[in-house]
């Protein structure tokens, strides 16, 4: 009963994190949303079995990712934006609709196929903790672990290249200005 | 004795033998090449070694004939093979052609020799000396022609060379294309060549007639192989040999000058003076006589051919004659004199003396060579005199000696006068004592030709006279009268060309030609005057030589009586023609010809214009061909091809069966069709493009839809 | 206990949010942050059924969207940043140049 009590509380919270992101004025307080509905996914990680996840989640999500968003919002000064109107104020109403109408497609289905049988016991000692994560990742899921970091590799390099073209590119024409 | 010893230790050079074609074939190679870069010495080096090799090559080829006369085939290469015919390049080597190739050489490389003299100046006065290599190329190139034509063991092989010297006339007379004789600019010079082209096409029309009748009948066109099968084919077709040989004899008439196509070879006179002598005097145009000879075979079986050939040789040699008498330009006596004189080997070997012809044709080969190059020696010692250039030391003390003089008299020239002929006969006169080698050697050759004895026109020409007497009185009796004219025209060449006093400042300071001219001249006199000793009366070595390649023919023996009359006829005529332009010795200016008196005026012209032969030709052929053209080009091709059949029948048809098709059926139909298709997609592309909108979240919204409605599908299938 | 079909539903709901919040809001930043919600949810969806058959392999799968999400939301701050440059906007409905 426990879980279950936890479960509801720690739901709630994310649910409540999530709307708050969809309905924040400032984008600042978005950002602090996200973070409050990771922090309640790490919990619902820990309550299924992966404390290493949940680590990860904390420390890379809520943590360095989301510190790069706050980074950019303030660097760009950008947490105010009128959100209402424009062009396309009429998907508003489309969206909340639609978004209803997938709720209830998905939780139909969910509680089709899986009903409420499969009730969820403490995970078996050793299950998920990072030793057992460890020997998956690099028995079984080597040559992956190695393109992913080819991959971060990439990202880097792109948005390095993304970023100072950009700068040159903005230079060179205030330049032209100037003559 | 020297041959014996060669003909003991049985060395032989055949193998040799085609290095005589490919040598001066690389000669020309050479100074088609490299001519520009190698000076003129150089040209002239390469140019004369090839000849000499060619010369030295052909030598060797005699002495391996001594002893054994019989026939040697040196194969080259295969050329055709269709079939069970084959041909193939090989080299015939026997006395006839070994005759041939010494002649050509020797006499060739003595004119090239000659040439690197002449042409030095030549090129000067027409102001192109890079023009120098490419002369010696095609001398080169004629000489490796003239090898493969008489050294050629079939008549396709001979066909080769045939019309590649053909060639090399052409471009030789064409040398200066962009001038005429004086040397103003002139397409003149190129119209001789293309006259004499297209003339001798007319001839080689004939041959290839022959040529194809041999392979349709003899069924090879090999010597060896045609000759054995005379008796053959003479038997089944008689008619067969009489067509061969009368074709042949249409093939020797364009490229011998023989009436009717002779009309080329004054004409060729066009290019430079070493030209005429070597291949419109001495060589090819002998490649007639050279090919009934080798004929002969087929001629003896064919009585009627023979004769035809004999009188047509006869004919010309006496109407050649009588055009030659009433010329002034130097080089065209001897042009005419040359048709006269290859009238005289075609009726030899015509009617059969082969020996008498063939001999005629080598002593020939020696005074009328001399006489054209001692001609160019003329014109050469004139036009120096006149014109001096800039790098001619001699010619230049010349100018300076008479300097005034001279400078009024050129200016009076070009004032009032047409520009100096240094060709025209009546320019000249006084000749012996400005240039006494020159005029020498020239009367040398001259009185070969006129037949005295004992120079080597005399033997040859009795020899002819002889024959033609016992073989054929008609063609005796022409070519007595052509003999007569002879004699004629050369006493009043040379009358007017070195006797008298000079009749211009060009003739008073003549200079006598550098030693490279002056020695060719001496040598072809010493070889005119002795070269009838070869088949003197008792001698006749030149026809035991010739009887290994020729049927079995009987020799006559020396007749006095022959001999006695063509002399006194020689004599008679000479005393006439000096009786006559003895005056010509004290005369001032040129008023009238004394012979024009002696004709009337009407004659002289008709003889002059070589009988308006070529008026005549120009009348029925050029013109008749022109009218028909024209009627073909503007009636037949212009009005009805075209005018009517093309633009009224099918283009006309056409016009309006495609106004139908553009009209109503294009544009009503297939135009519509694809118009109203562009039309409807061009509508449904207006409202479609309203989805495009650009709005990233209405892509997404659009995607959510899809997403839902797919949900919304698989419940409802579920449910189902 | 808690069934396996209430984890999932919770992930469909954030799933839901997500995605209604990219349809919903004009700020770019914040439609990204509502992409990463929505990898939230189907990650929240991973370790459930990996917990359910008690398989790794569910978690490491996650692992590996962490990664790639690192990676998008590198490069795409980075898009955003260079955007901002030229129209000095992260307003999304302000790049629809490309459009029929």
């Amino acid at each position: 009963m426990a879980f279950m009590t936890l479960f509801i509380i720690t739901g709630a919270v994310a649910v409540a994190a999530a709307l708050g992101l969809l309905f924040a004025r400032n984008a600042v307080y978005a950002a602090l949303f996200l973070v409050l509905n990771m922090f309640a996914l790490a919990v619902l990680y820990l309550m299924l079995g992966a404390p290493f996840i949940a680590m990860v989640q904390i420390t890379v999500y809520a943590g360095a990712i989301m510190v790069l968003f706050l980074f950019v919002i303030m660097l760009l000064g950008a947490e105010q934006l009128k959100e209402d109107g424009g062009p396309i104020a009429w998907q508003r109403p489309l969206a909340l609709v639609l978004g209803v109408a997938l709720l209830l497609e998905v939780t139909y289905f969910v509680f089709a196929a899986l009903g409420t049988g499969v009730r969820l016991l403490p995970p078996p000692e050793g299950f998920g903790d990072p030793h057992a994560v460890g020997l998956t990742l690099f028995q079984q899921y080597l040559l992956p672990f190695e393109v992913t970091s080819v991959l971060l590799l990439v990202a880097m390099v792109g948005a390095i290249v993304l970023v100072k073209n950009g700068r040159a590119r903005a230079a060179s024409s205030s330049e032209a200005g100037e003559q | 004795m020297l041959f014996d010893a060669v003909h003991n230790a049985g060395p032989t050079f055949f193998h040799l033998a085609p290095l005589a074609v490919f040598i001066p074939l690389l000669g020309a190679t050479i100074n088609f090449l490299f001519g520009r870069r190698l000076g003129e010495r150089g040209v002239a080096s390469v140019a004369v070694g090839a000849a000499a090799v060619a010369f030295v090559v052909s030598v060797l080829q005699w002495l391996s004939l001594q002893g054994h006369h019989e026939a040697v085939t040196v194969p080259i290469v295969e050329w055709l093979t269709i079939g069970d015919f084959q041909v193939a390049w090989a080299q015939r080597i026997d006395t006839l052609s070994v005759t041939m190739m010494l002649v050509v050489t020797g006499v060739g490389t003595l004119i090239h020799i000659y040439a690197t003299a002449y042409m030095h100046y030549d090129v000067r006065y027409k102001n192109d000396p890079r023009r120098y290599a490419r002369f010696f190329g095609f001398f080169n190139l004629f000489i490796a022609m003239m090898m493969i034509l008489v050294t050629g063991d079939s008549y396709l092989t001979l066909f080769v060379g045939w019309e590649g010297v053909g060639l090399c006339s052409f471009l030789l007379i064409g040398f200066w294309y962009e001038y005429d004789i004086l040397g103003n600019p002139s397409t003149a010079n190129a119209r001789a060549a293309k006259k004499a082209f297209v003339v001798n096409r007319v001839g080689d029309f004939g041959f290839l007639l022959a040529i194809f009748t041999l392979f349709w009948y003899f069924g090879t066109v090999e010597f060896e192989g045609v000759f054995a099968k005379v008796h053959e084919v003479a038997a089944q077709h008689p008619n067969v040999l009489l067509a061969v040989t009368l074709f042949l004899l249409l093939g020797v008439t364009g490229k011998s000058a023989q009436i009717p196509l002779f009309v080329w070879l004054p004409d060729a006179m066009a290019g430079p003076t070493p030209v005429s002598a070597l291949i419109h005097a001495a060589t090819m145009v002998t490649a007639g006589v050279y090919l009934i000879t080798r004929s002969a075979e087929l001629y003896l079986a064919v009585p009627q051919a023979q004769a035809a050939v004999a009188l047509v040789g006869g004919l010309t040699a006496l109407v050649a004659a009588t055009m030659a008498v009433a010329q002034y330009d130097i080089k065209k006596v001897l042009a005419y004199s040359t048709i006269s004189q290859l009238g005289f080997m075609v009726a030899a070997v015509g009617m059969g003396a082969f020996v008498a012809g063939m001999f005629h044709l080598v002593t020939h080969a020696f005074f009328k060579a001399l006489l054209f190059l001692g001609s160019g020696s003329v014109i050469i010692a004139l036009e120096r005199a006149h014109h001096p250039l800039p790098d001619d030391p001699e010619a230049q003390a010349v100018a300076g000696h008479h300097g005034h003089d001279h400078a009024a008299h050129h200016g009076e020239h070009d004032a009032h006068h047409a520009p100096f002929d240094p060709q025209d006969m009546r320019n000249m006169g006084g000749l012996l004592r400005r240039i006494p080698v020159t005029s020498w050697t020239y009367i040398v050759g001259a009185l070969a030709l006129a037949g005295l004895p004992p120079l080597a026109g005399f033997w040859s020409k009795d020899e002819i006279l002889l024959e033609a007497k016992h073989l054929q009185p008609v063609v005796y009796g022409l070519l007595t009268a052509a003999a007569f004219l002879t004699a004629f025209y050369v006493t009043r060449q040379l009358v007017m060309v070195f006797l008298g006093k000079p009749r211009t400042e060009a003739a008073a300071h003549a200079i006598e030609s550098p030693r490279a001219m002056t020695g060719v001249l001496v040598t072809l006199a010493v070889l005119s005057a002795l070269g009838g000793f070869l088949n003197a009366p008792g001698v006749h070595a030149f026809g035991h030589w010739l009887e290994a390649s020729l049927p079995e023919i009987e020799t006559l023996p020396f007749n006095l009586t022959v001999a006695g009359i063509s002399t006194a006829v020689a004599l008679f005529s000479m005393a006439l023609a000096w009786s006559l332009y003895r005056r010509v010795r004290a005369w001032e200016a040129w008023q009238h010809d004394p012979l024009e008196k002696v004709l009337g005026p009407g004659l002289f012209d008709f003889l002059r214009q070589a009988w308006h032969w070529d008026d005549f030709y120009r009348a029925v052929f050029v013109q008749g061909y022109d009218a028909l053209a024209a009627f073909l080009a503007h009636t037949v091709d212009w009005r009805f091809w075209h005018d009517w059949f093309h633009d009224t029948i099918v283009a006309g048809t056409y016009r309006r069966l495609s106004r139908f098709l553009a009209r109503p059926v294009d544009l009503g139909i297939i135009d519509r069709i694809a118009n109203e298709l562009a039309g409807s997609v061009q509508g449904l592309a207006l409202v479609l493009r309203g989805l495009q909108s650009g709005f990233v979240r209405t892509y997404a919204l659009s995607v959510f839809v899809g997403v839902v409605l797919m949900l919304g599908y698989l419940w409802w299938v579920i449910v189902r | 206990m808690v069934p396996t079909s209430f984890y999932i539903f919770l992930a469909a709901l954030l799933f839901t949010i997500g995605a209604v919040a990219v349809l919903f809001r004009r700020n770019t930043l914040v439609i990204y942050m509502a992409v990463e919600l929505m990898l939230n949810a189907a990650n929240l969806a991973f370790v459930a059924f990996a917990r359910q058959f008690e398989a790794l392999d569910g978690q490491l799968f996650v692992f590996f969207v962490m990664t790639v999400a690192a990676a998008e939301v590198a490069v795409g701050l980075a898009l955003i940043v260079t955007i901002f440059r030229t129209k000095h906007s992260v307003d999304i409905d302000a790049m629809h140049e490309l459009k029929g």
